[in-house]
């Protein structure tokens, strides 16, 4: 099985540990992982904005990087799900859709393909799970609040494998950090308020970390908790998945 | 807080952040719309059918999108065997006119009106009291933001952004309650006295429409007071105004409706009033309203045309994580939160072109709505279309031009992160400043030595 890792651009130049936590914990669990080196970013920023059309050379960039692969993985629900849903080249359409239907988020490829039911990570903290909104409604890696379905979550059960974590409860399991891309900073005063709010939730069950598969929203919180001085840190789930 | 109703020239970035200068008043605003969102939940949980029954809802819908030609000319023959007048409106002007040309011909000028969001989308009242009608919104709420001078800031829970003590202060200005009373039960008490006279002197009653059923003619009105009822039951002339997407086939659809849209709004099984109006009692007249405005367009349209599913619930406002704390007013169109987003850039799309913006794309909305529209996908959309016709600007356009050059060129992409973390490292002054809306309340992420190309290329290369 011929595994590549996509590590979405902003982890590539602020959060390298994360990157280095997918990569050993895949190699690790006996995955031969490759790294395409051209890579760049899934065109989200663009298309988000409303410019799909300047994602183009993304798109074809990601395509040459990307293609001739079993799996695609990437530490990010939402870089992943931009692929999914949005990677689109005329010339090579058969490998764009190839990569459509085979990039996969970390916690769903430990979970469907590895289907991983044991780990040898140790993190003995009490941890705050972020459910990343695209990661979870958007790639259904957990059941969401609002449908009348039943439970289940890839990041919850890997982090269940974790010896010595404490999962902390939440009032609002899976309510939106306010991140949302060029939003965070669009709609500042919104996207601020989000953030202290989900910061406020952790804090209030006594987190020491704030994990998820989402970076994005991770460094949306971090920026908040740095500010607040506040002894609780952030720490990406390949990262704890990958500790002890 | 009387009046306060901004200008319309505001975004709804600038507005939700002027919301947001009383954070607490925002804490309020939050968890006032989270508890209803709760109330939701636990009513949605009682039926272990829900999701059958959002789908069959939202398949009802489709049926009816997809012939809605033979559905609203059914309609229209069967409320005309029922002795009711039928009206067709093109846009919102048409509609004003014909509603004030049905009053003209009483001869009245006093007018009662139960809750209508069409109404609210044409501006119906503006225009009256432009031509000298006496026009009174007899929902509670709607009666306190219309002594207010203020639009609805939701389209189920008009005044949500009240306070109790605030309503007191507005009933003792302009009903003349005791002052410093803000007891709910003695200010409901005082406005169903003034709204009595009201019903009992007004002899024409505008009511909405939350369904018409084309199999019988007839409208059916959800209200919680009982106030469309007693509007029409007095009045000698009812008008009902309805889009033209409010048409559902046949009565036993009801059933399905009317289970999803109380569960869905406020949590309760059902409106405390469900109230069927078919045709006029002796001696009254009886019109009902058909309005476009945009909805046929909308319904050309492949990627939009599900919006007109919507039954008018709120829930996606009371999920929305932005809504619950920008304020209703923050969307500067009569209907708010992510489905008001989605509808009014297809009414103005320059006027409107910040509202698909105005979202994470979490995707709640979708999850929530009883009709299932793809609420966060529409406003995705939405963004392609304002930016392919120019209503994004220049600087985000400039900003992601620059943005999609770099990122398409991996050297350049490396060489620009590289300087990027050196600066940030070296002198983040550069960064965090007040010119950057990153760092006003958060602090920049701390740049690292190396980037993960850079420790791959020098610790894991395949030679």
């Amino acid at each position: 099985m011929k595994v590549a890792i996509f590590i979405p651009c902003y982890v590539d130049q602020f959060y390298p540990q994360v990157g280095i936590a997918t990569l050993q914990l895949l190699e690790k669990l006996g995955v031969e992982v490759y790294y395409p080196e051209k890579q760049t970013c899934c065109g989200q920023p663009m298309a988000n904005s409303g410019f799909e059309d300047l994602a183009t050379n993304c798109n074809n960039l990601f395509v040459e990087n990307f293609s001739g692969y079993d799996y695609i993985v990437s530490p990010s629900g939402s870089c992943t799900l931009h692929i999914k849903d949005h990677l689109h080249v005329e010339k090579r359409e058969a490998e764009a859709a190839h990569i459509r239907s085979h990039v996969l988020e970390l916690t769903e490829f430990l979970t469907d393909v590895l289907k991983i039911d044991k780990l040898p990570a140790r993190f003995p903290h009490k941890v705050g799970l972020h459910q990343s909104c695209h990661g979870q409604r958007g790639l259904h890696t957990s059941q969401m609040s609002e449908l009348i379905a039943p439970g289940f979550s890839k990041p919850q059960h890997l982090l269940s494998l974790v010896q010595g974590l404490e999962l902390i409860p939440l009032d609002r399991a899976d309510e939106c950090c306010g991140f949302g891309g060029t939003f965070c900073v669009g709609e500042e005063a919104v996207s601020v308020k989000m953030g202290k709010d989900r910061v406020a939730d952790h804090l209030h069950h006594g987190a020491a970390y704030i994990t998820g598969g989402d970076m994005s929203c991770l460094m949306h919180l971090e920026g908040i908790l740095r500010r607040q001085h506040s002894a609780t840190k952030v720490i990406h789930i390949a990262e704890i998945l990958n500790a002890g | 807080m009387e009046a306060t109703a901004e200008p319309k020239t505001k975004d709804h970035a600038t507005l939700a952040d002027t919301f947001n200068k009383d954070e607490a008043r925002v804490d309020w605003h939050d968890k006032t719309l989270w508890f209803v969102r709760q109330k939701r939940d636990k009513a949605a949980w009682q039926i272990p059918d829900w999701e059958h029954l959002r789908e069959t809802a939202s398949q009802i819908k489709h049926n009816v999108l997809s012939n809605l030609h033979h559905y609203l000319t059914q309609f229209e023959k069967q409320a005309q065997q029922n002795g009711v007048t039928v009206h067709w409106a093109a846009d919102a002007e048409d509609h004003n006119r014909i509603v004030h040309g049905i009053i003209q011909k009483t001869g009245i000028t006093r007018v009662v009106k139960s809750k209508s969001m069409l109404t609210e989308e044409c501006h119906l009242n503006d225009y009256l009291v432009a031509q000298g009608i006496d026009v009174v919104d007899t929902d509670l709420g709607e009666r306190i933001v219309q002594l207010a001078g203020e639009p609805p800031s939701h389209i189920v829970l008009p005044c949500i952004h009240w306070k109790k003590e605030e309503i007191g202060q507005l009933f003792h200005k302009h009903l003349g309650t005791p002052e410093g009373n803000s007891d709910p039960q003695f200010l409901a008490a005082a406005a169903r006295v003034h709204l009595r006279e009201r019903f009992m002197t007004s002899p024409v009653a505008i009511t909405g429409v939350n369904f018409a059923v084309a199999e019988t003619g007839e409208i059916v009105v959800c209200t919680n007071e009982g106030n469309a009822d007693l509007g029409v039951q007095l009045a000698d002339v009812h008008i009902a105004c309805m889009g033209i997407e409010k048409i559902i086939p046949q009565r036993k659809h009801l059933g399905v409706f009317l289970r999803l849209l109380a569960r869905s709004a406020t949590g309760q099984p059902i409106t405390t009033y469900s109230s069927h109006f078919r045709k006029p009692r002796p001696g009254q007249q009886m019109h009902i309203v058909l309005v476009d405005n945009g909805r046929s367009e909308r319904l050309g349209s492949e990627d939009f045309r599900n919006a007109l599913k919507c039954i008018r619930c709120g829930a996606c406002m009371n999920t929305c994580p932005v809504y619950r704390r920008s304020g209703g007013h923050s969307y500067h169109y009569a209907i708010a939160g992510p489905i008001g987003s989605i509808l009014a850039p297809g009414l103005d799309m320059k006027k409107n072109a910040d509202l698909p913006f105005a979202s994470t794309l979490c995707g709640s909305c979708s999850n929530v709505c009883p009709v299932k529209i793809d609420i966060h996908d529409q406003l995705y959309k939405w963004r392609q279309v304002l930016a392919k016709n120019g209503y994004v600007s220049e600087t985000k356009k400039t900003g992601m031009k620059g943005m999609a050059f770099v990122l398409s060129r991996p050297g350049l992409y490396r060489f620009s992160g590289a300087v990027g973390r050196w600066f940030s490292r070296y002198l983040p002054f550069t960064m965090n400043n007040s010119l950057n809306p990153w760092y006003k309340q958060r602090e920049m992420p701390q740049a690292p030595k190396e980037s993960f190309g850079e420790w791959y290329r020098k610790n894991k290369k395949r030679s």
